[in-house]
């Protein structure tokens, strides 16, 4: 490796350290915001130390119920949240890894035509086709459900995708191998493909988590009652700009309470999440 | 295979289909009579000079988002791979904004520059700069790109870093060598071999500007001041969903599908044919 000059070292330190201030600020100043009184929100500048309301804050939004979303709390938009982002990632990897399982090791007519059929919906983002979508729902009756929430946004090919080119990786001897010892296409999806494919489904489940917490547009348009509504949606309604009665310190803490869970699932399983994320994509 | 075509079928090809008979249908005020209209719909679309307005915008919001992202996010992993100690710490904290929601990222920036309350709005005033996003367009446009960019430059660091992994160490070290400095080191070496990286980020950045900041717009400005931020996305929702003109929004739909299937295309062939990372 070539050496460094001990100067450039230290720049390189202190552009990532300028770097992680500017990416942490909004963060931390959103922490310092939740733990002061209205008051002090409203006369900037805020101080850059957190105040002494924590708790007080905290426990009225989780508990008290907030007067601009309907008085729900923020226990239960929390609860949606996880409800709809655990259904996003463990729906959507069920269904991939059996169409997957079904494309790469069974031979059945029209199976290309499937696959191009599934593969064609990677290319549209719910955002383009949300009239229509909408549509749809309201015809089946899924307005304010979780079901209306979760499965228009199962659709997509990503994840089969991922899978598709991992199952073909797989050698065809140990395809034969099972078969010899007399292991049906269950037994080997279960006993020989589900463990193979562990690292795999923990990075997807790690993206798909925090693609279904983000979700903004789909949840806006699908719930209309507010005990449905996820923790980004109430949030954006709990915020006028307009007028004064924005209860800032209650909104920071929503957006504490919004933005910490699927930071802890990124950080914590970070090792899965770049690895989903850089293979994913590719 | 069963569940995932009848959960493609209903949620993505009947809508699409229905979208595109949409965008032909025109139906009168009081939605009593629907009429059958061929491409009137995407004419008229075409030819309105607010969308065409939003056109601009989306471009203007797309490129800037996605440069600023890129810039920063190649800037940090040079540095990263530089700093021998404490990478692993230095990635860690980087990496978290790409949990933030946009919709809340908005937010955050918003109430960081919110003329009344916001703080850095009041350093910036003290400052002698008169700002005030909710009134002035360009202001709105700034807040905008530097929310969505914010939000992507640990995704893009990511990539960076794991393009920098793949330079080959010899080529490097061959260039010291022969006595190149390190900035020439960059340019003529590792930014040439970074390019297929660099491409691809730039249509993701692209697509992730055009469709995810839906949250973005809509949190912080919704559209205005007046329609100096309406996206292309945004006049979607904002067509169908507030003014109710459906025809109109779902013609925007399928030409906003066009657009995504282009960029797809386009990526594809050239990620396909130049994927040979060192």
């Amino acid at each position: 490796m070539i050496g460094q000059s001990p100067l450039r070292t230290f720049i390189a330190h202190a552009v990532l350290i300028l770097g992680i201030l500017i990416v942490a600020f909004p963060i931390y100043y959103t922490f310092v915001a939740s733990t002061h009184t209205l008051q002090t929100i409203l006369r900037p500048p805020l101080p850059l130390l957190p105040g002494g309301q924590l708790w007080n804050n905290y426990s009225e939004a989780l508990f008290g119920g907030i007067g601009r979303i309907g008085g729900v709390s923020v226990g239960q938009l929390l609860l949606n949240t996880t409800i709809m982002a655990l259904g996003v990632a463990v729906g959507k990897i069920c269904i991939s890894i059996l169409s997957a399982y079904a494309i790469v090791f069974f031979r059945f007519p029209l199976r290309m035509t499937f696959f191009w059929l599934i593969f064609i919906t990677l290319m549209l983002p719910v955002e383009v086709r949300i009239l229509p979508t909408y549509k749809v729902m309201v015809d089946l009756g899924m307005i304010d459900t979780y079901a209306g929430l979760i499965i228009p946004l199962i659709a997509s090919a990503t994840a089969t995708l991922l899978f598709r080119q991992f199952f073909m990786t797989i050698p065809g001897e140990l395809v034969e191998a099972a078969r010899v010892d007399g292991a049906g296409p269950w037994r080997f999806f279960f006993d020989i493909l589900l463990p193979l494919s562990r690292t795999n489904i923990a990075a997807l489940f790690v993206i798909l988590f925090i693609y279904g917490w983000t979700q903004y547009l789909w949840p806006l348009l699908v719930t209309n009652s507010n005990d449905m509504n996820t923790i980004v949606i109430a949030l954006r309604k709990m915020v006028s700009f307009a007028d004064a009665d924005t209860e800032w310190h209650l909104v920071m803490v929503t957006a504490m309470l919004a933005i910490v869970p699927p930071i802890l699932v990124v950080v914590l399983m970070q090792r899965w999440f770049v690895r989903g994320l850089v293979e994913s994509e590719k | 295979m069963a569940p995932q075509l009848a959960i493609t079928l209903v949620f993505f090809y009947w809508p699409a289909g229905q979208a595109l008979y949409q965008s032909m249908l025109r139906q009168d005020p009081f939605g009593l009579r629907t009429r059958f209209v061929w491409f009137a719909n995407f004419r008229k679309v075409l030819a309105d000079p607010a969308y065409l307005n939003s056109i601009k915008v989306t471009v203007v919001f797309s490129l800037a988002t996605a440069i600023v992202a890129m810039c920063v996010a190649l800037l940090l992993a040079v540095m990263a791979e530089k700093a021998v100690r404490g990478k692993g710490l230095y990635r860690t904290l980087l990496i978290w904004p790409y949990a933030v929601a946009p919709a809340i990222a908005g937010m955050l920036w918003l109430f960081l520059f919110n003329p009344s309350i916001g703080s850095l709005a009041y350093l910036l005033r003290s400052l002698g700069i008169a700002w005030d996003p909710l009134l002035n367009g360009t202001h709105a446009m700034i807040l905008l790109v530097s929310a969505a960019a914010w939000k992507q430059i640990s995704y893009n660091f990511l990539f960076f870093v794991a393009g920098l992994q793949a330079v080959p160490k010899t080529l490097i070290e061959a260039a010291a060598m022969d006595g190149a400095g390190e900035t020439k080191r960059f340019w003529t070496i590792v930014f040439p071999l970074l390019a297929p990286t660099t491409f691809f980020l730039l249509v993701v950045n692209t697509v992730y500007a055009l469709f995810d900041t839906f949250g973005i717009v809509h949190a912080v400005t919704g559209g205005g001041p007046g329609k100096a931020t309406e996206t292309l996305v945004y006049k979607v929702y904002n067509d169908g969903f507030v003014n109710l003109i459906l025809g109109e929004s779902a013609a925007q739909s399928v030409i906003l599908m066009a657009i995504v299937i282009a960029l797809t295309a386009i990526q594809f062939r050239y990620v396909e044919r130049k994927v040979h990372y060192g």
